[in-house]
């Protein structure tokens, strides 16, 4: 090891060799049988569930930890499963602390909510590990439908149109299939390849095709798909990223966060992935969260999220926000960037202090400034590449048009979360069927 | 803190937890320990004839039911009496009581139902200095099959006639230990006072089978691919032994007839129920199985509280309760209450509003927003709803003042009043 936290600059290898396999191993430990055991027991199997409410998926939560405690998980996986297909991985990224378990009574008994995310990924690796996959393809229908985008929506559609006897082809720009659990989730929460592995296991329905490398606008239009396709459904997420709006964010060393994050996926040696010895998150998601502690992992002295608004404001949840502070990440509220000062590459980031009034976000004249050799952007994804003809409201396709559906990150309506894409892609599929079924 | 030194037909414990006779009271190690942690006095494990000595399965000999964390709430048994030399067990007992003079120590017996086994083994034990017997005529597994245990326990006239001749043949208090496998548990109590014992103690166990094994469909505890029925015992149990004790506490033929509580008994809280209705001490078992025999510490700190909190002594509580458990007949038809939802307690789970809709009277109403409230005019006061709700004091049955109306039947709340002169009673007589 030549470099060390204090090293000057982007340099790789900040970290004793085995700091990287500690450093993003499994974030919170899968529970074993007993656990599983005995956090289900905490369920009261409530009527009507507001944890079902609170679901996006709107999975069945007190039936499949019933089925768990009764000692029968691979019952509890097919009850996941039927409402979200991606449950596996919803299990490990869903922000439950503001969905299912935030709903949760006991939540509101005790301030100590069933631990629903923890029971699902028992159930749902349980039954993965064994091999099982307990949906079939009803009898062919001849339809063939796109698919645009290997995320999270597009594979719920995929599997959902596949289980209703269509065939489906599956567009991707990228080099794999999974879209933002493959590119843009924090490593630590999906070890072991695990969106692969979920891919997979979803692929192995059968009659779903998959083509990477292909664009949309790129390599094909979307006049070209409807005229080849029954039914094109478009979850092809925000691929654009939003800009500071400050001088300097040209310089080298200042990027996107999504691009970091998806590079630290991409990489299967972390000790060969650079990161600055100063950081600096511009951003309140999760995705500013997730660049920002892994910088941390990765090696860097001091990594600060700057938001431009309060604590209350900020889209990551308290818990994330909680375990960025845990993981040494200092987060300043209320101050937005004026520059990024350097001369050839970034060197610090001038900051202005805000003010939340009436009239919106104005900055104060007092300012203080941040040494910083790399500064991530993760002040939100807009939509880029929307084909000609599709209504587009607040940034995003208002609606299904014709025989193009859309669902995901990309459409209006729903939180930005995996979950809310695989509910987007899984109803979508189903407006498809109709649709198609109609048309016999 | 109050005294709970108690006097039980003539015998003198510290307090009134005895350790029932069973697996922990086998040997001098055991009783040792629990009388070092705390305990008022045991039953010795029950004792057999001289001779070879039973012998006991080499498998599994017990079987239990769990709730919620895996908390055991229900066990049984298929274990005999002591499989230990006669003379051992007589040796231990004597050198444990010249030890621990200020506890008790009753043995508990069971031999052939001939007047010739009971007076042999009576003479057996008189040089142990031991306090008093139990005559088992409850154990409903093994030695039952062998006429002994439950099988003279479900015979009232060899009940009497056994303990008659323990009577004749000895000076020591005679506690005679009642099964509950029986229809009617007042006629075992009353022949037991006719053949002249001091006591009762119940309930033994109940005859069961805790679980089938769905892979190889054998009962547990499984032998070999079989299982038999056990005795059941625990806090499952403690709801069956409650009522079995004041029945024979409220009982014009056993009234006054002293009684040692047991089934179930896990805290003080048990205990004090148990001597409220009648019993003049208790019996632990399978609380100190599950626990441990530290868990008397508890049970002396919380009963001793409780009657400080009560500011009353020990004997003022046993039977306190027996006077208002009565007939069916006889409960007030003009008592109304109505089930009240503290809003603020509510965690919304829902669990009344399934249990009223589904399975009762449909007197919950649910809103969108998940308020959850009683309509009076459709409770019936059934109590379910406070059954099943998870929060402690969350939903509670409130009484409607006497003069009011009742919305549900739009009468008013009257005198008390019950079946026997209801008009609906077809044996009532109409005043004419």
């Amino acid at each position: 090891m030549t470099n060390s936290p204090l090293t000057p600059g982007i340099v790789p290898g900040r970290l004793p060799a085995a700091a990287y396999a500690a450093n993003f191993g499994d974030h919170t430990p899968a529970l074993d049988g007993h656990e599983a055991r005995v956090a289900a027991d905490r369920c009261y199997f409530c009527h009507d569930a507001p944890c079902i409410t609170a679901c996006p998926t709107s999975i069945d939560i007190p039936l499949f930890i019933r089925q768990i405690a009764t000692g029968t998980p691979e019952s509890a996986a097919k009850t996941i499963w039927d409402q979200n297909i991606l449950g596996g991985m919803c299990a490990r990224v869903c922000p439950t602390e503001t969905l299912c378990e935030e709903a949760c009574v006991r939540e509101a008994a005790e301030g100590k909510p069933v631990e629903i995310g923890q029971l699902q990924r028992f159930a749902t690796d349980l039954a993965m590990g064994k091999g099982l996959h307990p949906f079939t393809r009803a009898a062919l229908t001849g339809k063939r439908v796109v698919v645009v985008g290997a995320g999270p929506a597009g594979l719920a559609c995929a599997h959902r149109l596949a289980m209703h006897g269509h065939d489906v082809v599956v567009l991707e720009r990228r080099p794999k299939a999974g879209g933002l659990n493959e590119y843009g989730i924090a490593s630590y929460k999906a070890t072991g390849g695990f969106a692969q592995r979920e891919v997979d296991w979803l692929l192995s329905i059968g009659g779903i095709e998959i083509r990477t490398g292909v664009e949309l606008g790129r390599d094909v239009t979307l006049e070209q798909l409807k005229a080849r396709f029954d039914a094109v459904f478009l979850g092809i997420g925000l691929a654009g990223v939003n800009a500071l709006r400050a001088a300097g964010e040209d310089l080298p060393g200042v990027r996107d966060a999504i691009d970091f994050i998806a590079d630290l996926r991409q990489t299967a040696d972390l000790s060969t992935l650079p990161v600055g010895r100063d950081v600096v998150v511009i951003g309140g998601g999760m995705t500013a969260v997730d660049a920002a502690v892994q910088s941390k992992l990765l090696g860097a002295e001091n990594v600060t999220i700057v938001y431009r608004r309060g604590r209350e404001k900020m889209s990551a949840s308290g818990h994330e926000q909680d375990h960025a502070v845990q993981s040494g990440v200092r987060i300043i509220h209320n101050a937005a960037p004026v520059r990024v000062l350097g001369k050839d590459r970034a060197e610090a980031v001038e900051f202005a202090y805000t003010q939340d009034g009436q009239g919106g976000l104005t900055l104060s004249s007092e300012t203080f400034t941040l040494k910083a050799d790399q500064v991530f952007k993760a002040i939100g994804q807009t939509l880029t590449g929307a084909p000609a003809g599709l209504g587009v409201e607040g940034g995003k396709f208002a609606g299904n048009a014709g025989k193009v559906w859309v669902g995901g990150d990309c459409a209006a309506g729903g939180e930005d979360l995996t979950v809310t894409a695989v509910a987007e892609g899984r109803d979508a599929a189903e407006s498809i069927h109709a649709h198609l079924s109609g048309l016999k | 803190m109050a005294n709970l030194s108690a006097d039980f037909i003539g015998i003198k414990s510290p307090n009134p937890f005895w350790l029932a006779s069973a697996p922990p009271t086998d040997k001098k190690y055991n009783v040792e320990r629990a009388y070092e942690a705390g305990w008022g006095g045991v039953v010795w494990k029950t004792l057999g004839s001289e001779g070879p000595p039973v012998v006991n399965v080499n498998g599994p000999r017990y079987g239990a039911i769990w709730g919620a964390d895996r908390r055991l709430l229900g066990l049984n048994n298929i274990e005999l009496i002591t499989d230990r030399p006669l003379e051992v067990n007589l040796q231990e007992i004597k050198e444990v009581k010249r030890k621990w003079r200020d506890r008790a120590m009753i043995i508990s017996l069971m031999v052939p139902c001939d007047e010739d086994s009971w007076k042999d083994i009576l003479h057996r034990i008189e040089d142990t200095e031991a306090d008093g017997v139990e005559l088992n005529f409850g154990c409903p597994h093994g030695m039952a099959e062998r006429g002994m245990g439950s099988a003279v326990g479900q015979v009232p006239e060899y009940i009497e006639m056994v303990t008659r001749w323990v009577k004749k043949h000895s000076r020591m208090p005679c506690i005679v230990k009642l099964t509950p496998n029986i229809t009617d548990v007042r006629k075992p109590a009353e022949a037991a006072k006719r053949g002249g014992a001091d006591a009762v103690s119940l309930i033994n166990t109940i005859n069961s089978i805790t679980s089938v094994n769905l892979d190889s469909f054998s009962p547990e505890p499984m032998i070999d691919g079989k299982g038999t029925h056990g005795g059941y015992c625990g806090p499952a149990v403690k709801p069956i032994a409650m009522n079995m004790v004041a029945e024979i506490a409220r009982s014009a033929e056993t009234r006054g007839l002293p009684i040692s509580g047991i089934g179930g008994i896990t805290t003080w809280r048990d205990a004090a129920e148990f001597m409220a209705l009648g019993a003049g001490n208790v019996q632990v078992c399978t609380a100190a199985m599950t626990y441990g025999f530290k868990i008397v510490q508890e049970m002396i700190s919380g009963l001793s509280q409780y009657l400080d909190d009560k500011q009353i002594g020990l004997s003022d509580l046993v039977g306190r309760a027996v006077p208002n458990v009565t007939d069916w007949q006889y409960l007030n038809l003009n008592y109304v209450a109505k089930a009240r939802i503290d809003q603020d307690a509510c965690i919304k789970c829902g669990r009344c509003y399934a249990a009223c809709e589904d399975t009762s009277h449909q007197a919950i109403s649910m809103s969108p927003e998940r308020v959850f409230e009683v309509m009076d005019d459709e409770c019936v006061a059934c109590n379910l709803c406070v059954n099943v709700c998870p929060v402690d004091n969350c939903i509670t049955m409130v009484p409607m003042a006497k003069g009011s109306v009742d919305p549900r039947t739009g009468t008013k709340v009257g005198d008390y009043a019950n079946w026997t002169t209801h008009p609906n009673n077809p044996s009532v007589k109409a005043a004419e």
